[in-house]
């Protein structure tokens, strides 16, 4: 509801939006060069008496005088036959500038407010203001539901950078909408005359006939200083009837011309001032600095728009289009979806597929449909659980813990949950679980166990369909592709061989990078704009799902590097390892964003072991700055499988690494990566205090070994690695 | 073209009992290109003193707007009941406003006098911008405003 909430007035009004906030942004400047050129008032309290008198001195012909909210004063007079106008010099009360708004700022004026079209665009415009509320509304919080809670909003974020950038634009920037979009609706309420006016002027009264007092002997406008006044118009010429109308902040009235007298007065009301203040408010003008901060903000208007559509489109390309679903009450297995972004449907879709195959008759359905007295012949139910953020249920999930929780008893029919997450978050599978757990709670019979699926890995997929094809009694074998990347061959350069002393044979591979053609360039597809530390995704041979590997290097090296040892019955490390320069395989880049050393120069502390080197040595590499680098690697053994050991010593020769310290496992002292860490305790905890940032490659293992040390170093300073992590200063790729 | 059949706010004294006794007035007011947004327009009749009679027509619909329109808005406090009916678009720089009303016989040669108050968004009133006596020898010949208006005139 939230998202669609989102969504839909997102992209209907995607283009409005960038009409309105582009000219809005624009005008913004406008306030902000009219109080430069505006003459400075050097007189404090200069009164509008004095004023007056300094401008009827100069133009004797003055008819009205205006005070724009900018401070600027202009006045208005007949001469000769002409009417003439000026922006005035209040110390002297001659004009200074042109009194006439720049056509440009008129032309954008209209365009921001009517598009042209009066009264029409006007209410469309304000029906894009309504929608700029209602997103940014929706949009924060959809944000607080993402980062858990309100109090998280401004936690660092994690995902694909169009979602990142949409969010961190929408954090500066949603404070200036919200006045914005606003301001504009109460402006146009004001314009339709929806909301109170002001009393007006008060009724003409009748007056002395008599005329020629000085303007000095006016009692209010001796008493009304400059920056009180809003309009001052002088009676027509020669007509004893009329009367001098005063307007100030305090609010208008007449003054005899004979008397000099205030004949006539009523007070500014509140609805007068409040829509003062909104005006002020929207236009900048009496507040140029806001007004150019709204108007930074509201640049931000394009870019979420780009990127909003973009996810949109993205989101939806990865759902596909399901066929062959059954109707609820004649499917022998259904399978439910709680999917965020779409790609849990694409699963989904797989899992349909082999089971049609299999001569299953399925039905899918979003968890939001859970209705489990509709299923008469199911035998089985499977929920396909993504999670969103922090353990929060995702968008085609919402409502389905609350109904299940509703029911008198659990279901009959078995139930298989399979979630889909991130491990770099720190509720890895979290919604997954929890209907897991109360599943169990409620005493729903269950096929087999949680299965997990980190980031869309179709290994994890295929072995969760073998366990789930042995459950049921029906072979299953899932291929799922997620995205379909178009794969590119891969020549082989050079291969270097470690490892075999200790049999464990490993090889740092380097591949060439294919040229790409002119048009893979313009649309950016093919290997291109990858950095160590992403992954190639290599197909190997005789199979469609693909393995991952840390990039070594990245593209402004000029190849492909990957370390690959060889995993027992490992179909793709024994083909890799079998190449010989000269030979290809196929692969595709995936991004790994966030595991890379992020932007300053605070020092890094690289940690690895075995083929976990990769990527630390490719950011090694490209360390070109000489930021401080540290490295802590674990090995067998110096002399068989030191991978990078040349290179290492050369990087620390040139500044490009600060320290290498190394960890052997097969030598006498048998020490593991985590050992050389606690033996270094009091320089890492110097390192963190310094603002290190902690890249760790490498296994499972070692990746807990290593938190597992982490936490007793930084338990003296109040840290630990998820404290480290929250803050984007603890990433791990963790195979 | 606009042609409204004695659909006129002028007091009881002055409308005609009958259309027998009214006739047909074409009043055209022509814009200057005064190089801002639409203008409003009131155009209203008063006697030889000065004494507001009634509107015949008011081009702009946002009433927040009428105080600049300063002299209509004295005469009348800006009862908007004043122009019930006879509320028409602002009216564009360079562009001409024709209307067609049946105004009574007695308006004209009688000393009453048409005004013309404009007013135009970030820029000057103009209230009187035209002031002009009905008379029959006064048909047909065009009023030069003063700021916004190039020219008026009326024709029967």
């Amino acid at each position: 509801m939230l998202r669609s909430l989102h969504r839909w007035p997102g992209l209907m009004a995607a283009l409005l939006l960038v009409v309105l906030a582009l000219s809005g942004a624009a005008l913004s400047v406008f306030p902000a060069i009219e109080a430069v050129q505006t003459p400075a008032q050097a007189e404090a309290g200069l009164s509008v008496a004095i004023l007056a008198t300094r401008i009827r001195t100069v133009h004797p012909g003055v008819e009205q005088i205006r005070r724009a909210p900018s401070g600027a004063i202009t006045a208005y007079w007949f001469e000769g036959g002409t009417p003439g106008a000026a922006v005035i010099d209040p110390a002297t009360g001659a004009g200074v500038g042109s009194a006439d708004a720049s056509p440009v700022e008129r032309w954008l004026k209209n365009l921001h407010r009517s598009l042209f079209l009066d009264d029409t665009g006007r209410i469309v415009m304000a029906a894009g203001a309504a929608a700029m509320l209602v997103l940014s509304l929706s949009g924060l919080s959809l944000l607080a539901r993402r980062t858990g809670g309100w109090r998280k909003v401004l936690a660092r974020l994690k995902g694909p950078l169009a979602g990142r950038l949409h969010v961190e634009i929408a954090r500066i920037s949603v404070t200036g909408l919200l006045l914005s979009s606003l301001t504009a609706l109460w402006m146009t309420a004001s314009t339709f005359g929806f909301v109170p006016q002001g009393a007006g002027p008060p009724s003409m009264p009748a007056v002395s006939g008599q005329t020629g007092v000085p303007l000095s002997d006016m009692p209010a406008l001796r008493d009304t200083p400059v920056w009180a006044l809003r309009d001052l118009t002088f009676p027509a010429p020669d007509d004893p009837t009329d009367a001098h109308a005063l307007k100030t902040a305090e609010g208008e009235g007449y003054l005899d011309q004979g008397t000099g007298q205030l004949v006539a007065w009523t007070d500014a009301g509140m609805w007068e001032k409040v829509d003062e203040t909104i005006y002020m408010l929207h236009t900048g003008r009496g507040a140029a600095a806001l007004g150019l901060i709204l108007g930074l903000m509201a640049l931000g208007v394009p870019v979420m728009a780009g990127t909003g559509v973009w996810m949109w489109v993205a989101g939806r390309r990865l759902r596909p289009r399901l066929r062959g679903t059954v109707a609820t009450g004649q499917a022998d297995t259904v399978l439910l979806v709680g999917s965020e972004g779409g790609s849990t449907w694409g699963f989904a879709a797989t899992l349909q597929a082999a089971l049609n195959t299999a001569g299953l008759r399925v039905h899918v359905a979003p968890m939001q449909a859970f209705a489990p007295d509709r299923y008469g012949r199911a035998k089985r139910i499977v929920v396909l659980a993504a999670t969103y953020g922090d353990g929060v249920a995702p968008a085609s999930a919402k409502g389905f813990l609350d109904r299940l929780a509703a029911l008198p008893g659990a279901p009959a029919i078995p139930l298989a949950v399979l979630g889909f997450g991130d491990r770099s978050f720190p509720a890895f599978c979290g919604y997954a679980h929890e209907v897991a757990m109360m599943a169990r709670d409620k005493g729903w019979p269950m096929l087999l166990p949680l299965g997990t699926v980190d980031r869309q890995s179709p290994q994890d997929f295929a072995r969760w369909g073998r366990d789930f094809g042995a459950a049921i009694g029906v072979p299953l074998e899932l291929n799922h592709q997620p995205s379909a990347p178009a794969s590119v061959a891969l020549t082989l350069i050079s291969r270097r061989d470690y490892g075999a002393k200790v049999q464990a044979p490993t090889a740092i591979l380097r591949f060439a990078l294919p040229r790409r053609p002119l048009w893979q360039r313009l649309t950016g597809r093919g290997l291109a704009g990858f950095a160590a530390g992403d992954l190639l995704a290599i197909l190997p041979e005789g199979s469609l799902i693909p393995r991952f590997y840390s990039l070594a290097s990245g593209h402004r090296d000029g190849f492909a590097e990957i370390c690959v040892s060889r995993l027992p019955g490992g179909l793709c490390s024994a083909q890799l390892l079998d190449l010989a320069p000269g030979d290809t395989v196929r692969g595709f880049i995936r991004t790994n964003r966030d595991f890379r050393p992020t932007r300053g120069r605070a020092p890094v502390i690289l940690i690895g072991a075995g083929t976990g080197i990769g990527p630390l040595a490719g950011f090694a590499r490209e360390n070109t700055a000489h930021r401080p680098m540290h490295l802590w690697f674990g090995a067998r053994h110096p002399d068989s499988d030191l991978l990078y050991g040349d290179e290492m010593a050369a990087w620390q020769a040139d500044g490009r690494l600060a320290t290498v310290t190394t960890a052997f496992s097969r030598t006498a002292k048998r020490a593991y990566v985590q050992d050389a860490l606690r033996h270094d305790s009091a320089r890492i905890a110097q390192l963190i205090k310094d603002g290190a940032q902690v890249l760790v490659c490498g296994g499972r293992g070692m990746a807990a070994g290593v938190a597992e040390a982490l936490t007793d170093i930084l338990a003296p300073q109040g840290l630990t690695p998820a404290i480290l992590k929250a803050k984007g200063r603890y990433a791990e790729d963790v195979y | 073209m606009k042609t409204l059949l004695a659909a006129l706010a002028l007091s009881t004294a002055l409308v005609a009992p009958g259309l027998a006794l009214a006739r047909p007035v074409t009043l055209t007011t022509t814009m200057s290109a005064y190089g801002g947004d639409g203008a409003y327009l009131a155009i209203y009749v008063t006697d030889a003193q000065g004494a507001y009679q009634g509107s015949l027509w008011m081009a702009g619909t946002k009433s927040k707007y009428y105080e600049h329109l300063s002299d209509w808005y004295r005469a009348t406090a800006g009862n908007t009941a004043e122009i019930n009916g006879i509320t028409g678009a602002s009216v564009g720089a360079g562009r001409e406003l024709t209307i067609t009303l049946d105004l009574a016989d007695a308006l004209f040669d009688a000393g009453y006098v048409l005004h013309i108050d404009a007013a135009v968004e970030d820029m000057r009133d103009s209230p009187s911008e035209i002031v002009v006596p009905l008379t029959s020898a006064g048909a047909g010949q065009a009023t030069p405003g003063r700021r916004y208006i190039a020219s008026f005139a009326y024709a029967m």
